[in-house]
């Protein structure tokens, strides 16, 4: 195993990027501040990569753990580690990074500089997120994260970006407020911030439908679940295309790793008796916001309805208790990193050219972008959940976990498979097929060398994800095996 | 036998059309024409010629075993030695559960892959003639090529996993065939609405792979199969206390995926539009082979199905109504392509129909003579097509028989072949299915045996209505009043027709030609092919098609009274069904070319029933209005009335408007003025006196008494 503090790396190198990048100033050396910035990323990325090879799948345990003191005095300490369940996600993040700060290149032309070391800085943070191991270094990434996303939205948003921006922080401070009392009452009961102290540490059946309540706002408003999730359509449909993707392919899966890290293993008692409500809440969002996406007439909006929709899979999952069900729920968190960052990337190649969101305003874009077309296509039947696609294998599980659990779950969840191809296709069908709709479309040029590139790495990614899944799931198996051990002993 | 010899030519079986696909596709703006659609059709190639090679060797190491005993269902329905299963790799673990790719390869498996590849390769071939003027030519070819690929993954795969990606993948192309000419808003409405409904048959289909997954612990064919027999009285519960049979559940599920697929009723509305799409994939994937996934996957899936008699009812009553009704719709058409779908919507009614009767492998005998005929139907007709630049409506057609001989030729035969003229090879699949309808005892069978046999006359007459309204009778086309025109249903807006004077022409031979070599198997393929279909015993789908003899006895009794292909082509001359499709032909002669007029006045006679007809028992309109229309206004007063008007109005914004509201109140409270804070005071103290007289009325006591108690009550405890 190596020894280079690979963890640290990836946080702290896009964060370092990120403040050169900074440091380059105005937009005259936007120029260099974007190569400075795709640099970092990619390094960042790279860093990351050993981190999979290296990583020893017959262990449950935290591998690559870093330890330092940091606040002796709280006890909270510089804890680093990744599992099973968290390692996925550190290379996820790295590498949508670095197709963000790609899909930033040309859109975001005023203030590149602070522009791209928003997302610099904002990926070394979620990569704290998913690396701490210490509750306290958790939760100061995890409020930090929120700061770039904000800067992001309320900064190079559309015209409503300030009410998005503002909607976007208070729903999920509010959540996370909620948090810090839970973290400082674990503190108190157990005398360490060590979430694997936690795990471990014998809690009263009361204590933990009071700590499950307190994580299940902080998670559930990020993951979003129905109700708390209105803040995301607003948020998408504000925020620039690499905002918007960073948003889908990342921020929406610190929810659902919350769920996984917190609210499972420390109060297993409470998830099983919310298990339920919580089944509910994950099929009203697969049902009932496939509804609402149908009738949205907005491209981003209809991508983020299908967000929530597609989240809903993960709690489902999580909250059936098997390790089929369990490495669904991962397996879908992954894929929807690709996806929907990979959806959003296609509005936004049509948002550059258009500076509409309105499927009103296309029709016929494949004659004039046939590249695009293709991609967009393979896109599209990735987020109907088309097997060989990465969208299929998640659902797959989940739906097959759920007949097992029960034959009626199964039954409202499988609705995706009509209900996601309804509206997904539907657009589809609107924008890229059809009559050319104007003139504006009939001028439209195809896709660039850089998008081609953006676009392809996604593709290889669903593509390669859709038909050797193992490659993803091997790496679960032990950590999602002792997560269902914690689950399965009852702690008072 | 070799094991690595087959792995290899399976492998290059589903490879070779990939890799056409994938040069024609990927490539296709920069390749030349002959480039892609030489790598389309080389991959093809390929394939047909090694699932012949396996074909073989499937025969050879059957001969072996031809003396070995019929299994019997009770014993557990193990892969078969002449069968090949070939792990190629594991695509996941999870849980308890590995879920692989790989092949199984057996005569059911190997009897597909060579109609797939065959009927595939002379589509490839017709493709270049009829797509010459088309600027997508090399899309095309790679779309049927990675169809090609997708269908033989289907029909090769060894698990459920692999057959869902086929199941799905061969949708997927549908989807983008039927859409090929995307600037046509009714191509795009036809192709959402294909893949819509065959999602709907999905839904049941994948609902069923999961209840296998569940209590068969596996997705490989081979355990599922072996377990089925212990778990054939096995109960689930699926809501509420009610307690159902597994099986049929299992089964009834995995069928509703066959009805969306094999678009039987009521998911049969999208065939009749997928029509938009070019003709060389109306011949190849919706009537040749996509659509006959149902009946291949019904088939595979033998030893489940024989284990419900329920869900053999189910299957049998819903391919009786398809094959009846269906045909109906086929009579009132005037679009060329349109009676040949309805009429691909009924045959595949009776394919279903035999499933239900569990004469499983009579159902992939006609499974196969029709993808020969109904390939040459569609090929052929698209020769009209071209002949007459894009016209499709039979009422502009007429006496085209003179210019297009060859076409006229091989569309008779394929008409022949249709409507079961003896010795033709439709003939011996449709009259064993009527003939092991007729045997079957189990609930329905009556109402399908009168379907079967009226559907027999129905197809007759709608088959030879087209012929003769095409190539018989007054040539009505090259009007110059028609030029240009639309057509009735508005459509078509593409649809030129000859100029005035203009005759239409033979088309090339690369038309011609899969015409003439589909024309040769829908004549004489039933006659030398029968017995391994229909004698059940005989060795060739022993161990791979499982009927449980003593539940349901039809093949046993269909072999009984077999004695042969002469002897069942002679004897047909006496039976019904010759006189009830020679009483079609005569009805469609009659009508259409002695009596012209007639058909008209009937129209004009009975106008509920036509109209009836003409709107496809307004089964189109219905899932429009309930199903879209519903799900669209359902999605649209849950989005305005939950997301928008009670979330974000009310709870969101409200609260911090009633935050907003909060603060500037009590910002109100300080203005700084202490004559403010002592008014304040005052009504404060006003308040706790109004309280202190107040609370004690409310129990109904003096005020003084009340507070005695309550000090009392103090002191006590």
């Amino acid at each position: 195993m190596s020894s280079y503090p690979l963890l640290s790396l990836a946080i702290w190198i896009p964060i370092a990027a990120g403040f050169v990048v900074l440091a380059t100033g105005g937009d005259r050396n936007a120029a260099l501040a974007r190569r400075i910035a795709l640099a970092g990323a990619t390094l960042g990325f790279l860093v990351t990569l050993p981190l999979y090879v290296g990583f020893d799948t017959t262990s449950g345990a935290m591998q690559f753990k870093e330890v330092h003191a940091w606040i002796p005095h709280f006890n909270a300490y510089y804890r680093l580690g990744v599992d099973g369940i968290s390692l996925l996600f550190v290379l996820l993040n790295s590498f949508v990074t670095v197709l963000a700060v790609l899909a930033g290149w040309r859109s975001a032309q005023e203030r590149a500089a602070q522009y791209h070391a928003a997302f610099l800085i904002m990926s070394g943070l979620v990569n704290g997120i998913f690396s701490a191991l210490d509750g306290f270094l958790f939760y100061v990434f995890f409020e930090a994260s929120l700061i770039p996303l904000y800067l992001i939205i309320g900064v190079w948003g559309g015209p409503r970006r300030v009410y998005a921006a503002i909607k976007f922080f208070l729903y999920t401070l509010a959540g996370s407020l909620l948090f810090l009392v839970s973290i400082l009452y674990l503190l108190i009961r157990s005398g360490s911030f060590a979430i694997l102290d936690w795990h471990l540490l014998p809690l009263a059946l009361h204590e933990q439908i009071w700590l499950f309540i307190a994580f299940f706002i902080a998670f559930a408003v990020k993951v979003p679940m129905f109700p708390l999730h209105t803040w995301l359509p607003d948020a998408h449909v504000e925020a620039p295309t690499g905002g918007s993707v960073v948003l889908a392919a990342i921020a929406l899966k610190l929810g659902a790793y919350g769920f996984a890290r917190f609210s499972l293993p420390i109060a297993p008692d409470a998830a099983h008796f919310f298990s339920w409500p919580m089944i509910a809440l994950s099929l009203v969002a697969v049902f009932y916001i496939g509804f609402v996406a149908l009738a949205q007439t907005d491209m981003k909006k209809l991508v983020a309805y299908s967000s929530i929709s597609h989240m809903g899979f993960v709690t489902l999952g999580f909250f059936m208790f098997s390790a089929f069900s369990i490495e669904g729920a991962l397996v879908q968190m992954i894929s929807h990193g690709f996806v929907s960052a990979a959806m959003f990337l296609c509005i936004g190649v049509l948002y550059d050219r258009m500076h509409s969101r309105q499927i009103a305003d296309y029709g016929g874009v494949a004659d004039s972008m046939p590249r695009f077309a293709a991609f967009f296509m393979l896109f599209a039947m990735a987020n109907a959940g088309l097997p060989a696609t990465s969208g299929f294998v998640g659902e797959f599980m989940v739906i097959l976990a759920a007949v097992q659990f029960k034959f009626w779950v199964a039954f409202i969840a499988a609705s995706t498979l009509i209900l996601g191809a309804a509206y997904t296709l539907w657009m589809y069908g609107r924008v890229i097929f059809m009559a050319v709709a104007n003139d504006a479309v009939r001028a439209l040029t195809d896709i660039s060398r850089r998008e081609f590139l953006i676009l392809a790495l996604l593709a290889l990614c669903v593509l390669g994800m859709g038909l050797y899944p193992h490659a993803f799931t091997r790496v679960m198996h032990v950590s999602v095996n002792d997560l269902l051990q914690h689950l399965a002993v009852q702690k008072y | 036998m070799n094991e690595t010899i087959i792995k290899t030519l399976s492998l290059a079986v589903v490879l070779a059309p990939l890799a056409g696909a994938l040069v024609a596709g990927l490539f296709c703006r920069v390749i030349p024409r002959w480039l892609a659609a030489g790598a389309a059709i080389a991959g093809v190639g390929v394939a047909f010629a090694a699932s012949w090679l396996i074909f073989q060797e499937i025969r050879a190491a059957q001969s072996f075993l031809h003396q070995l005993p019929v299994m019997r269902l009770a014993e557990g329905a193990t892969i078969p030695a002449s069968s090949f299963n070939i792990p190629i790799y594991t695509w996941m673990t999870s849980g308890s559960y590995a879920f692989g790719v790989g092949f199984l390869l057996d005569s059911l498996t190997v009897t597909m892959m060579l109609v797939v590849t065959f009927v595939s390769l002379m589509v490839h071939i017709y493709t270049i003639g009829y797509m010459k003027d088309d600027p997508g030519y090399n899309r095309f070819f790679s779309y049927i090529s990675l169809f090609t690929f997708s269908m033989l993954m289907l029909v090769m795969a060894n698990n459920f996993m692999q057959l869902f990606f086929g199941w799905e993948a061969v949708g997927l192309v549908s989807y983008l065939l039927i859409g090929f000419w995307y600037t046509r808003p009714t191509a795009i409405h036809a192709n959402l609405k294909a893949f819509l409904v065959n999602r709907v048959g999905d839904f049941g289909f994948l609902l069923g792979i999961g209840l296998v997954l569940a209590h068969f612990g596996s997705l490989d064919y081979a355990a599922v199969f072996q377990k089925a027999p212990e778990l054939g009285s096995a109960t689930i519960n699926l809501w509420g206390d009610a307690e159902w049979s597994l099986m049929t559940v299992v089964c009834v599920c995995l069928f509703i995926g066959a009805m969306g697929k094999s678009a039987q009723a009521p998911l049969h509305v999208w065939l009749p539009d997928s029509m938009e799409g070019p003709t060389p994939i109306s011949a190849l994937i919706h009537a040749a082979t996509m659509v006959t996934a149902g009946i291949f996957m019904v088939s595979r899936m033998s030893p489940l199905f024989e284990l419900s008699t329920t869900a053999l009812s189910f299957v049998m009553i819903i391919g009786a109504i398809t094959a009846l009704f269906m045909g109906f719709l086929g009579i009132v058409q005037n679009d060329i392509k349109r009676v040949i779908a309805y009429s691909t919507l009924s045959q595949l009614g009776y394919m279903t129909v035999a499933l239900g009767a569990s004469a499983y492998s009579i159902a992939i005998f006609h499974l196969m003579t029709h993808a020969f005929f109904k390939a040459l139907l569609f090929l052929a007709a698209g020769s009209v097509i071209i002949g007459l630049r894009h016209d499709q409506d039979m009422r502009r057609m007429g006496g085209l028989r003179k210019y297009m001989p060859i076409t006229w030729i091989t569309c008779l035969i394929g008409s022949l072949a249709l409507i079961g003229a003896p010795f033709f090879s439709g003939f011996y699949s449709k009259d064993s299915i009527i003939e092991a309808v007729a045997l079957a005892k189990i609930p329905g069978a009556g109402f399908a045996y009168f379907a079967v046999l009226a559907g027999v006359f129905v197809t007759a007459f709608y088959s030879f209505r087209l012929y003769f309204l095409v190539f018989h009778g007054k040539e009505r086309f090259g009007r110059s009043e028609d030029r240009g025109q639309r057509t009735e249903d508005g459509k078509h807006d593409e649809h030129h027709g000859l100029a005035a004077g203009q005759k239409p022409h033979e088309s090339p031979w690369v038309v011609t030609a899969p015409l003439i070599l589909l024309a040769i198997p829908s004549i004489f393929i039933g006659y030398f092919t029968l017995e391994p279909f229909v004698v059940y015993g005989l060795g060739y789908f022993n161990g791979v098609i499982f009927v449980d003899g003593a539940a349901h006895g039809v093949m046993g009794e269909f072999t009984d009274h077999f004695k042969g292909a002469l002897a069942m082509g002679l004897h047909a001359f006496v039976g019904a069904p010759f006189w009830l499709a020679l009483a079609g032909v005569f009805c469609a002669w009659f009508l259409y070319l002695k009596r012209p007029g007639l058909p008209a006045a009937i129209q004009r006679r009975f106008p509920l029933l036509h109209a009836l007809l003409e709107n496809k028992y307004f089964a189109d309109k219905f899932y429009e209005t309930v199903f879209a229309g519903g799900a669209r206004l359902l999605g649209r007063g849950l989005w305005r009335g939950v997301d928008v008007a009670l979330i974000d109005s009310l709870a969101v914004n409200g609260a911090a408007r009633l935050a907003g509201w909060g603060a500037a109140l009590l910002r109100r409270l300080q203005t700084g003025y202490v004559y403010h804070y002592a008014f304040t005071m005052i009504i404060g103290l006003a308040a706790l006196i109004g309280l202190w007289v107040s609370l004690p009325l409310l129990s109904g006591m003096e005020a003084r008494e009340w507070w005695w108690r309550w000090i009392y009550s103090l002191r006590a405890g």
